[in-house]
């Protein structure tokens, strides 16, 4: 059926230019032979095609273009004709003789542009003439190419009236007026197209209408670029007249198209001065017409203006623009109860980023954006909305990004309101962009309060929000947003060692809510940033501090304590053993030895009865041997203790080769160097031993294993903690005792079933190499290692 | 001439948030051909981060590091010289040069990189060198007070090594230059 339709109408078509083909044959003969009467008459067929009610404006479109171009060549005739004599009003008469009205009126437009243009009677009168005449046609899509054919050759000296008579007013007035009246009757003929035809096909029309709407546009476009139409016209004339027409036309397409088309043609300076007419307009306007579309292309029009240039913003405050702007909002979105959320808050965006650009100092503006945002979300529970999402997600955004300083946003109360509104993975998402601009623009945050508020906004991140306990939570995005926290902690600083008690106090309550997942990552960063407290306080002695919650080393460690342990009991006993030691050396170095004892028994205690892996025990061993080595705190019953401990640990590894080596790292805690160290040879010397025996029993189990024996690596290694002792003076070491090791080594190294290892060989080599330089070098040293052969 | 950047100990995020903006703009993507880490990143953004700097990394096993797979010790040959890499932790007394001077023979090495420290070191020692690149994030040490932000970088041409230390220090970035030779016998003496 439509298809059949269609067919008939490529036909038609086809008739219709093949009509006006014909016709400009005989009438370009005419024209050619300056045959003025032939070319009336052919050119008049010629329009008759114009007359057909058969065709689509598509099509008709088509149609009108090629008697368009041909009525190019009348005029050129027109005006040749004008300068061989013939008057231009004999013509103007001449052409009315056409039979037809529509051919007549379009080659009097045709004439009537050669008459203004000839000046031989004033403009105003012959526009007006012919504006007057157009009403001949009522049909719309006629009427419409009729009247844009008007428009269109008029154009031109419309504009030059603009120009040539700057200060004739009185011109530019008639001008305004012609193209006004030739703009309201071609929106009159645009909205009756709608109600001709049967209903059924109301759709397919409004469609068609929607392709003609450039036609009417057009005149509000000639009207932009009159020159003469100044500020106090269009707040006169201009805009009245065409919301007059706007507003009683009453047809959903037309005033939405034409409301966005007065946006977009005139200046934004005429907007911003007559922004109360524009705005009380819009109510005015059919409830079905996307106003918020309108409203949002304005203040996105005026952002952009107030951002051109600093020197237009007194202009915004003088016409108080957010307030009218606000209002008018707030008058669309009560009017439109059933709009839905996401068209509001697209609404409450463009009015945020327009007062960002316009009012960047006036947060109290902002927040009301966001208030009136709070209220029209109020009572409704989640977003379940994506794109109304989005729209949240990018109101939240924009403070970020225009302040770059989250301390701002914090300063906005119904900041955190507007938050509670999102799902709880966008939250998240929201949580992750607030860090990610602290991150990025160093902010500090520097007081408790602040703080406060900052793990109010990012709680989705801190704890399991209701409901979302357990929803499949994606691993990777976990730890990413994990450690974004862990992060963050590092920006919440004070200098003032009281506020930034306060603060670690605050991020304490806050984290500890965080569950069993989330302190791993949270509880470390915690505890450096009180660590690094400590070591602020350390330099002033903190004990002639006031009563009332003194910041001192004795109290951060007690939260480290609580924070630690509840790290531990997660169970992450591996992270809380590292900082429990971490903890141990800063309270040795505050000089709190029971303290540090506790710290100790602490790790000592995980790792007896969380540290299980093997793996796990040796990096552990040795950072408890490393760390006790540098402990000078310890009262002898306490260091002995600890290091009877670390002693029985390393000896207890699981594999033979890690025991020696933890061994003999345990040889350093008897002999530390420095002014009041502990210098036990014998101890060191025993260690040592041990380490031999060990590495003799590795040997053996090597050799009834693989039948081979093991790499001589561990004995290469205890021979160099021997020649570090010698030559640190532990008068326990003897050279021969070195020279009975390296013996030792070459026989291992020698024998029939030795492994090779090139590694040991090297070693062994560098090793020697070493004694021989010692050997070399003279003096004291030189004459130590005199007896020993190599 | 090679470009060889030696970086480590930047313990993000658990004691810092993240390398110093200016050293960022430093290390741009193209100029470093090998990157030697001694550990402790930790997380592996940091991980992703070094690879998009210089994609030849190489890294050992820092104490907090979340990737075990990192291993205790590593050596690579660049040009002339033999590197070693180890974090530093396993050596027992920390940082002690006499120690470390042990694993440097051990792992047969002209130049050997550790951290754990955060204090920025590089000495001439037995024919060889051993350098501590600090703490990239100047990151909280127990060892060493007031860390400054540190990394090395090393210009290996022939047989020397210019050895560039980019410390931040008050906010201004200090470079310093250690110019070390090598004595072609070292490895020829027995």
């Amino acid at each position: 059926m439509i298809d059949a339709g269609a067919e008939d109408e490529e036909k038609w078509l086809a008739e219709g230019i093949a009509g006006i083909q014909h016709n400009a044959f005989f009438m370009h003969r005419a024209l050619d032979s300056n045959n003025l009467k032939d070319a009336l008459k052919f050119s008049a067929q010629m329009l008759s095609e114009l007359r057909t009610s058969r065709l689509s404006p598509h099509k008709y479109y088509e149609l009108y273009m090629r008697a368009f171009d041909e009525l190019r060549k009348v005029e050129m005739f027109f005006k040749e004709e004008t300068k061989r004599g013939c008057s231009v009003i004999d013509l103007y008469e001449l052409v009315q003789h056409a039979g037809n009205i529509l051919p007549r009126l379009y080659l009097l437009c045709t004439v009537g542009s050669v008459y203004i243009k000839s000046k031989e009677a004033p403009s105003k009168d012959v526009l007006k003439d012919l504006v007057e005449m157009c009403r001949g046609i009522q049909h719309p899509v006629r009427g419409l190419f009729l009247r844009s054919y008007l428009s269109q050759i008029s154009r031109d000296q419309l504009l030059e009236i603009g120009l040539q008579d700057e200060g004739d007013a009185e011109n530019v007035n008639d001008a305004v007026e012609f193209v006004l009246q030739n703009f309201t009757e071609m929106n009159k003929l645009w909205v009756r197209m709608q109600h001709q035809g049967p209903a059924r096909e109301r759709e397919k029309r409004e469609k068609e209408r929607s392709e003609l709407r450039d036609l009417v546009g057009k005149n509000l476009h000639v009207l932009s670029q009159i020159d003469g139409v100044d500020l106090d016209m269009y707040k006169d004339i201009v805009l009245p007249r065409v919301l007059e027409q706007i507003v009683n036309c009453k047809d959903e397409l037309a005033q939405y198209y034409l409301m966005d088309c007065i946006i977009q043609v005139f200046p934004d300076e005429y907007h911003l001065q007559t922004l109360e007419t524009l705005l009380g307009a819009c109510p005015q306007l059919q409830p079905t017409v996307d106003i918020k579309t309108v409203l949002s292309q304005l203040m996105d029009r005026l952002s952009n203006y107030a951002a051109s240039s600093p020197e237009v913003l007194p202009e915004f405050l003088q016409v108080e623009a957010f307030a009218k702007l606000s209002n008018a909002i707030g008058k669309v979105i009560e009017a439109n109860a059933d709009m839905p959320v996401v068209g509001a808050i697209t609404l409450y965006v463009s009015l945020l980023t327009f007062t960002l650009r316009v009012h960047p100092d006036r947060l109290d503006y902002v927040d009301q954006v966001l208030g009136a945002c709070v209220r029209k979300l109020s009572g409704k529970a989640k977003l379940e909305d994506s794109r109304a999402t989005k729209q949240i997600v990018a109101l939240l955004s924009a403070p970020l990004e225009k302040y770059n300083d989250i301390v701002t946003a914090l300063n906005l109360s119904n900041y955190p309101r507007v938050m509670d509104h999102l799902d709880n993975a966008t939250n998240k998402v929201m949580a992750v962009v607030i860090i990610q601009s602290i991150m990025k623009n160093a902010t500090c945050i520097s007081t408790s309060d602040k703080v406060e508020a900052l793990f109010e906004l990012i709680k989705g991140l801190i704890k399991d929000v209701d409901g979302s306990a357990e929803d499949e939570l994606d691993e990777e995005d976990f730890k990413e947003e994990q450690n974004s926290v862990a992060r963050l902690i590092h920006m919440l600083y004070n200098d003032d060692p009281e506020e930034m008690l306060q603060i670690i106090c605050t991020v304490r309550k806050h984290i500890l809510l965080g569950g069993p997942k989330r302190l791993p990552f949270t509880v470390p960063s915690l505890a450096f940033s009180a660590l690094k407290l400590v070591r602020r306080l350390q330099g002033q002695d903190g004990d002639v501090a006031s009563e009332e919650e003194p910041a001192t080393p004795k109290k951060i460690f007690q939260i480290l304590h609580q924070i630690i342990e509840a790290l531990s009991s997660v169970p992450s006993p591996e992270l809380a053993l590292r900082l429990y030691l971490q903890c141990a050396e800063a309270a040795n170095d505050c000089d709190l030895e029971p303290v540090a004892y506790e710290f100790f028994t602490q790790a000592f205690i995980l790792y007896e009865e969380e540290v299980a892996d093997s793996k796990a025990q040796v990096t552990a061993i040795h950072l408890i041997i490393g760390t006790l080595q540098r402990m000078n705190i310890f009262g002898v019953e306490n260091r002995d203790t600890l290091t009877h401990k670390a002693t029985g640990y390393s000896a207890k590894l699981l594999k033979k080769p890690d025991q020696c080596r933890a061994v003999y790292a345990c040889s350093h805690l008897f002999w530390v160097e420095d002014q009041d160290g502990i210098k036990d040879g014998e101890r060191v010397l025993l260690c040592l031993k041990r380490a031999l025996r060990i590495a003799n029993a590795a040997q053996q189990m090597a050799n009834v294993t693989r039948g081979s024996s093991g790499p001589v690596t561990l004995f290469v290694e205890i021979l160099n903690k021997y020649l570090y002792f010698f030559e640190k003076g532990n008068p326990q070491i003897t050279t021969a005792a070195i020279q009975g090791l390296i013996e030792l080594i070459t026989t291992e190294m020698q024998s029939e079933n030795a492994t090779t290892d090139p590694a040991a060989d090297a070693f062994f080599a560098s090793t020697l190499r070493y004694i021989q330089l010692q050997k070399e070098k003279g003096g004291t040293i030189g004459e130590k290692y005199e007896p020993i052969k190599v | 001439m090679v470009l060889v950047l030696a970086i480590g100990d930047l313990h993000i995020p658990q004691r810092a948030s993240d390398l110093p903006a200016k050293f960022k703009t430093m290390l741009v993507p193209g100029k470093i051909q090998h990157t030697i880490c001694t550990g402790n990143l930790c997380i592996k953004e940091v991980y992703d981060y070094l690879k998009s700097v210089c994609p030849d990394l190489h890294v050992t096993h820092g104490e907090y590091d979340e990737d075990a797979r990192y291993p205790e010790t590593k050596t690579l040959t660049i040009g002339q010289f033999k590197l070693g890499l180890c974090h530093g932790h396993q050596v027992v007394p920390w940082g002690d040069l006499d120690s470390l001077a042990m694993l440097q023979r051990q792992l047969d090495v002209d130049i050997l990189v550790t951290g754990h420290t955060h204090q920025f070191k590089a000495y001439k020692h037995e024919g060889g060198v051993v350098i501590n690149p600090g703490s990239a994030t100047g990151a909280y040490s127990s060892i060493t007070y007031d860390v400054n932000p540190s990394f090395v970088l090393m210009d290996i041409d022939g047989l020397r090594v210019i050895v560039y230390v980019y410390e931040m220090i008050d906010g201004e970035v200090k470079v310093d230059k250690i110019d070390f030779k090598k004595t072609t016998n070292t490895h020829s003496a027995r």
